[in-house]
């Protein structure tokens, strides 16, 4: 049974069709690459599963159960943790306030709670120990590289049992040597039974680490092929659409 | 500033926790990094000039008594609007809503209900007007700046309303009480060594209630969570929209505190009740280090602020300089503090 599976998902805003009937699923430990050009929809995609909208048609099922997000909350209750394109962080907060926010730390009982800095820093500390980054969490994410930040972003997905991490561009922004961490870390992920969706313009990276790939054109699946069935070339002329479909 | 390079992680580390503060390598680079310290020199510097230039007056009881309670006035709005500015908005409409309280409080204890339910009959009209506001900036989307523009010409105009625009002097049986908390100090101890206005105490507590709510609880998080970055906060499951009526809510709650307070004081309550306080008010926000793109600002930077623009005002009048001169002192020190906001931001990018 599929970890996540997406029956005929449509998404329209107005008369614009984002995406059009769209069916797939991934397994755990799985790694999906999904690759098409701006404005081919996987943004949309990825807010859909992000709870952050819900589809226009079609339906989600989880574990063959169906899937109902109204929030990222809920979508994070079932464990599916987004790593955003921009990051999604704030700059003005320490890196710590940026792993936690939205879900902090407290202590204290009924209405006298209080945000436990110390238990947030530690656990903090402890992620980026495990994606050996450099971040210290008492920063402020302002002052960041861009492979500090992505490890701030990173171990937000990681903070609770994520069971599918879609991740963004995560490798866009980023150094040569920030990257091969980046794809490291996904590897490791994987094979800690995490379910990833890797979303990206950068065909060697998602040659690098993909089981899958799955290529979007103007709304619609084009492609849905194990990685080693396709080739770079075959997925550009998917991008492009001088492939129709394979 | 002093910055920590990314060099030694280790050896930070060693310090502990403790002094892993940030970004800053001993408290004393961060002290001077900090806008609000040098506001706060810039208030000793001008409180220790009087003292020497005009002892006979400056340092006179009455007169500190004065320029505490003046500025405990303006600290406590400017409390409640670094809380909007720090989400990036802006509260025009506290001024008004002073004037409404305190009608609101006239009227009712006119009427001959005791003062606490004068107090909460005021305080529910000032959260009134904050959720109206931040109704419509939140749930309608509509920009700050327009919609407590409109709001401080109708929370006035209502207050000429309810009044039939004329001013209150009666307070019913409670009157003395009311004059006694506005007007009073040390809330009637005899036995303190100072005096100290009452609305002092009550700036007090609010400082360190906003203060600790900033710091330590969720709310004051995703308060400069949503200045920070507020698709972020969306993205995060921040209640964005919640947070940001809280804001507008708790400026107006400020505002009509003060608006007891004055009323209390002055014995009464004129129209013009409020005038201008949101200008002087956003004043003392940014010279204490209120951040108007969002994200950073303190409560105790609030206060700070107010009380220089106080202290300024208090020294010209003492010193003889004609009073009209006062907004340009404010201006300035306006300008000065924005720039050292953006020299520490050009220092910070590198």
């Amino acid at each position: 049974m599929p970890l996540l599976e997406l029956r005929e998902v449509s998404k329209h805003y107005g008369a614009i069709q984002a995406l059009h009937s769209v069916s797939t699923a991934i397994e755990p430990g799985e790694v999906v690459g999904m690759m098409g050009d701006n404005g081919a929809g996987k943004s949309t995609l990825v807010k859909i599963v992000a709870g952050n909208f819900p589809a226009s048609e079609g339906e989600m099922y989880m574990d063959g159960h169906k899937l109902e997000l109204h929030n990222p909350t809920d979508a994070r209750r079932h464990g599916i943790e987004i790593v955003y394109q921009d990051l999604a962080l704030c700059d003005n907060l320490t890196a710590a306030a940026n792993v936690f926010l939205g879900r902090e730390i407290r202590s204290g009982f009924g209405p006298f709670r209080y945000l436990d800095h110390m238990a947030m820093i530690q656990r903090s500390r402890e992620l980026f120990a495990e994606l050996k980054s450099e971040t210290r969490p008492r920063d402020l994410v302002h002052r960041m590289s861009g492979g500090q930040r992505q490890a701030v972003a990173i171990a937000r997905a990681l903070l609770t049992e994520a069971r599918i991490v879609l991740l963004d561009e995560p490798t866009a922004a980023i150094s040569v040597r920030q990257v091969a961490e980046v794809l490291t870390l996904i590897r490791r992920l994987r094979d800690s039974g995490i379910a990833i969706i890797l979303i990206s313009h950068r065909m060697p990276d998602v040659f690098a680490v993909s089981d899958r790939i799955v290529v979007l054109r103007r709304g619609k699946k084009v492609c849905d092929k194990p990685t080693g069935e396709s080739s770079p070339e075959e997925v550009t002329g998917l991008i492009t659409g001088a492939i129709e479909a394979a | 500033m002093a910055t920590t390079s990314p060099d030694a992680p280790e050896a930070q580390q060693a310090q502990g926790d403790f002094y892993e503060s940030s970004e800053h390598r001993s408290w004393w680079a961060w002290l001077v990094s900090q806008q609000v310290f040098w506001v706060a020199v810039a208030a000793i510097a001008a409180c220790l000039f009087m003292a020497v230039a005009r002892p006979d007056t400056f340092l006179l009881e009455r007169n500190l008594f004065n320029i505490t309670r003046n500025f405990a006035f303006v600290a406590i709005v400017a409390i409640g609007m670094v809380a909007v500015i720090a989400t990036e908005g802006i509260d025009l409409s506290v001024g008004s809503t002073v004037v409404l309280s305190a009608i609101v409080i006239g009227l009712v204890m006119q009427a001959g209900y005791p003062l606490w339910i004068g107090v909460l009959a005021a305080l529910g009209a000032g959260l009134a007007v904050g959720l109206v506001n931040g109704t419509l900036i939140a749930l309608a989307g509509m920009p700050p700046f327009v919609v407590t523009l409109g709001m401080l010409s109708i929370a006035r105009s209502l207050a000429m309303v309810l009044s039939n625009n004329i001013a209150i002097y009666y307070f019913g049986p409670d009157q003395q009480l009311l004059f006694d908390f506005g007007g009073g100090a040390n809330f009637g101890a005899v036995w303190m060594p100072i005096i100290i206005p009452n609305p002092v105490y009550v700036l007090v507590a609010l400082l360190i209630a906003t203060s600790l709510a900033f710091r330590w609880t969720r709310w004051g998080r995703y308060v400069f969570a949503v200045g920070g970055n507020e698709q972020a906060a969306t993205l995060t499951g921040v209640p964005v929209r919640r947070v940001k009526i809280s804001v507008y809510m708790f400026a107006a709650f400020c505002a009509a505190l003060t608006g007891v307070l004055m009323t209390g004081w002055l014995g009464g309550v004129t129209l013009a009740l409020g005038q201008g306080l949101e200008l002087r008010v956003i004043a003392a926000a940014v010279i204490g280090g209120a951040n108007l793109a969002g994200g950073g600002g303190t409560a105790l930077g609030a206060v700070i602020g107010a009380s220089l623009l106080e202290i300024i005002r208090n020294s010209l009048i003492l010193l003889g300089i004609n009073v009209s001169w006062q907004g340009a002192f404010v201006g300035t020190f306006i300008v000065v503090a924005a720039a050292f906001d953006q020299i520490r931001r050009a220092r910070g990018a590198d």
